[in-house]
């Protein structure tokens, strides 16, 4: 049996983390590789398209009920979804109230105590919440968790920044802990040079774009169905993207402490692409009536 | 009074249950019995270690007082931190006996309380940073310190703080032992879990520290596992075993050090006196050393020969002899105590409250004495603890988990019991009540009490509580007519 490899999803909210992760976990499963994915997001929406569910039972949605999560059993918070891929979602509690960092470290806790880990796995996905907003959200990649990190971006200038500052936040962990970058996974949205773009943003990290997702209505339609692609779809040329990503990762090598950009480099990187504007120092500060003068 | 049967014994927890509202009725139904002698399996009518009733007086800890207070804090010659806000540290600092031999701050720390004392700042940008500050000031006011344990405090559990990389680096640099324990307060239902946790931290960063190192060993080598020293109970048994040619490689953990702790996997026997506590590194010993484990019970004289025999049982004929001597050798003084006391206590009723082993173990001293146990109780117990319970306990009497205030209350008004022994917490109630007390968790600054020297010092405590002139004090003159009056008129 090979090493179980644990790999973390992060990226700015909003950019197709969960349908990347989960179309790829499906590509990876119906090679034949056994995968786990672990949802650390409160609004527990990680594995829908693989267990065709609206919401799965979330683990501290079930400690609640029971009074504590020393009362759950691992079948209880445990799903098996397409291919036998193992679903659990950490859950948390709704906007605003409450501890959604400390859900992710229960859950987790949880998990591996109960051995949820268990021997015949290849692959454990984390699924994470947008922003690392605090120590909770770094759980997954803590020594002993999750060894190669992902991150999901675009060539939209907020995606990027988001993709720069998760980097800041690995070579803290990746001084302490064992964790390393281990590419930038582009989710398309049809902006000009994307790929070009974000092959040149990996590059000033250190690290690789592991593959190009391309745009692909067909990912809408198996969603609406709550399938991923490679379920909903095995010929569509959409899945043979995902199973390409898949058997990169499977490959994959490159394993870095990530570099990341000054704010002046990525404006820079950005300006020469033509998604920023040059500043002109000069207009700084003034108002309307100024400049007309 | 006399005597209940199991008819009148249920039907006092019928109608004690009667005040509560039909939910919390409901649930607490299920933490009192009445013990059957016939059920060997208590799951069959106890539920225990449950969340507690929202609204009644619970006397239960939480996680950081079950790793810190109980399984951490005596270690005599490593640093706790209490990491978090200042208030779990103040409070848990020295209040629980356990003695030490050692000069405190010099290489013993139990009465010290080391806090990162949290600030909102902390809160905020993360506490990481301190407690690597912090444990650099230690290492420089506190040289000889061998290790340092970082004990959870709640909010670090939320914000969560990386203590394990924490914990890692300054080890690396500092070149001593550093146990990040994650026993948040809010974890588990009471001070149990926290035990639990602080055995897996010991599992995890210290008991496998020597193995492969060099370690003079004798056919003899035991520890004693779960005796936190309150009032000097591991030095009253740690004699016994040497006098019958054992030799206690360590104490876990009241007055014990970490090098012997890290020496326990050479033993061949682990004296277990606190299951509750110290189970779960009894059993990992056990799996991963193959080293064999025994309970045993050193209140009062016919346990502790009961225990002595029990543990010679597992070494040859030398042990087996000497078990026999040290009997012989205390027997006497045990029998003249017993003429001494029995007589004055005699038929007196007690009822027992505790935490992880003295509501059955002590069953037996008092049986020593002539005394009756006719209810006993934990506050956080799990059913394997009550399996035990009910073996100790005579037919009909009554056993409560988690009680609360109102409950115990009711119990003793009925009950009447000579004497009761539990926590700082109940004292005072009782005591207003009029009901003769011992604190059974502290010793009510006696002790120790473990061993034939603690059964003479239990015995005179026992007598001297039960038997004070001031019980029959406790009413005014001019209303003692009164009560007279009516109870004849009753």
């Amino acid at each position: 049996m090979a090493k179980l490899r644990q790999c973390a999803i992060y990226g700015k909210g909003g950019i197709g983390k969960s349908t990347t992760t989960q179309n790829l976990v499906a590509a990876l499963a119906e090679s034949g590789k056994k995968v786990m994915i672990v949802g650390c997001d409160p609004k527990a929406d990680s594995t829908r398209l693989i267990l065709h569910a609206k919401m799965q039972n979330t683990v501290m949605q079930l400690a609640a009920e029971a009074g504590s999560v020393e009362d759950l059993e691992l079948e209880d918070v445990l799903q098996i979804g397409y291919k036998g891929i193992k679903c659990a979602e950490s859950g948390g509690p709704e906007p605003g109230v409450g501890c959604a960092g400390r859900g992710v470290i229960t859950a987790i806790n949880f998990l591996e105590e109960e051995g949820a880990y268990s021997d015949d796995l290849d692959f454990v996905f984390y699924d994470v919440l947008g922003d690392v907003v605090c120590g909770g959200f770094a759980m997954p990649i803590r020594e002993g968790k999750a060894q190669e990190i992902y991150i999901v971006c675009s060539g939209e200038m907020m995606a990027m920044y988001a993709a720069n500052n998760i980097a800041k936040g690995i070579v803290k962990y990746a001084n302490s802990g064992g964790v390393r970058l281990a590419g930038l996974i582009c989710n398309s949205r049809k902006t000009d040079r994307e790929d070009e773009l974000i092959m040149a943003l990996a590059a000033k990290i250190g690290t690789q774009m592991i593959h190009f997702v391309p745009r692909d209505n067909v990912v809408q339609h198996a969603e609406i169905r709550r399938m991923t692609v490679i379920e909903y779809d095995p010929n569509a040329k959409q899945a043979d993207e995902y199973r390409a990503l898949a058997k990169k990762i499977v490959d994959n090598k490159l394993f870095v402490i990530p570099k990341p950009c000054e704010m002046e480099e990525l404006e820079e990187l950005l300006m020469e692409f033509g998604i920023m504007e040059v500043e002109d120092e000069a207009i700084v500060g003034k108002t309307a009536a100024e400049l007309a003068a | 009074m006399s005597e209940l049967t199991r008819e009148q014994a249920q039907a006092l927890i019928e109608e004690v249950l009667e005040v509560y509202p039909e939910k919390a009725k409901k649930d607490r139904a299920k933490h009192l019995m009445v013990n059957d002698k016939e059920i060997t399996q208590s799951k069959k009518c106890i539920t225990s270690n449950r969340k507690s009733v929202p609204g009644v007086m619970t006397q239960r800890g939480c996680a950081y007082a079950g790793s810190k207070g109980v399984v951490w804090g005596p270690i005599k010659d490593i640093i706790d931190i209490s990491h978090g806000p200042v208030g779990c540290g103040a409070y848990s600092r020295g209040g629980r006996r356990n003695y030490f031999s050692g000069t405190s701050g010099v290489d013993s720390f139990c009465d010290i309380n080391f806090t990162s004392d949290f600030q909102e700042k902390d809160i905020v940008f993360g506490g990481d940073k301190k407690l690597a500050k912090l444990i650099d000031e230690l290492e420089g006011l506190f040289p000889l310190s061998k290790g340092i344990s970082v004990q959870s405090e709640c909010p670090v559990g939320l914000i969560g703080d990386d203590i394990e990389a924490v914990a890692k680096k300054k080890a690396a640099e500092i070149g001593k032992v550093i146990v990040p324990v994650r026993c948040e307060g809010f974890r588990g239902v009471s001070q149990s879990l926290g035990h639990h946790i602080a055995n897996d931290a010991v599992r995890d960063w210290i008991i496998s520290n020597r193995d492969g190192k060099p370690f003079e060993s004798t056919p003899y080598d035991v520890a004693i596992l779960g005796d936190y020293n309150i009032g000097g109970d591991a030095w009253a048994s740690r004699i016994l075993l040497e006098e019958m040619g054992l030799r206690v490689v360590a104490q876990w953990s009241g007055d014990g050090t970490l090098t012997e702790m890290e020496n326990t996997p050479n033993v061949k026997l682990n004296l277990l006196h606190c299951y509750r506590s110290m189970n779960y590194i009894s059993r990992h010993m056990e799996e991963k050393y193959g080293i064999p484990w025994l309970e045993y019970n050193f209140f009062g004289p016919t346990k502790i020969k009961e225990s002595l025999r029990e543990i010679a049982s597992h070494f040859d004929e030398k042990i087996q002899e000497g078990a026999e001597r040290v009997i012989a050798k205390y027997t006497p003084a045990m029998d003249a105590i017993i003429a001494k006391y029995k007589p004055r206590l005699q038929g007196k009723k007690v009822m027992l409250y505790v935490g992880g082993l003295r509501p059955r173990h002590t069953v037996g001293a008092y049986e020593d004495l002539g005394m009756e146990v006719i209810g006993a109780g934990y506050e956080f117990a799990h059913n394997d603890d009550y399996d035990r319970t009910m073996k100790e306990m005579k037919d009909a009497t009554l056993i409560y988990d988690d009680v609360t205030g109102y409950e115990f209350e009711e119990f003793v008004r009925q009950l009447k019991p000579d004497l009761i022994g539990s926590g700082i917490k109940e004292k005072y109630a009782f005591h207003k009540m009029g009901v003769p007390f011992r604190q059974l968790h502290s010793w009510d600054y006696s002790g120790p009490y473990h061993g034939f020297d603690g059964f003479a010092i239990f015995a005179r405590d026992m007598d001297m509580t039960v038997n004070n002139p001031c019980w029959g004090m406790l009413k005014a003159p001019w209303l003692k007519d009164e009560a007279e009056g009516e109870q004849k008129a009753a």
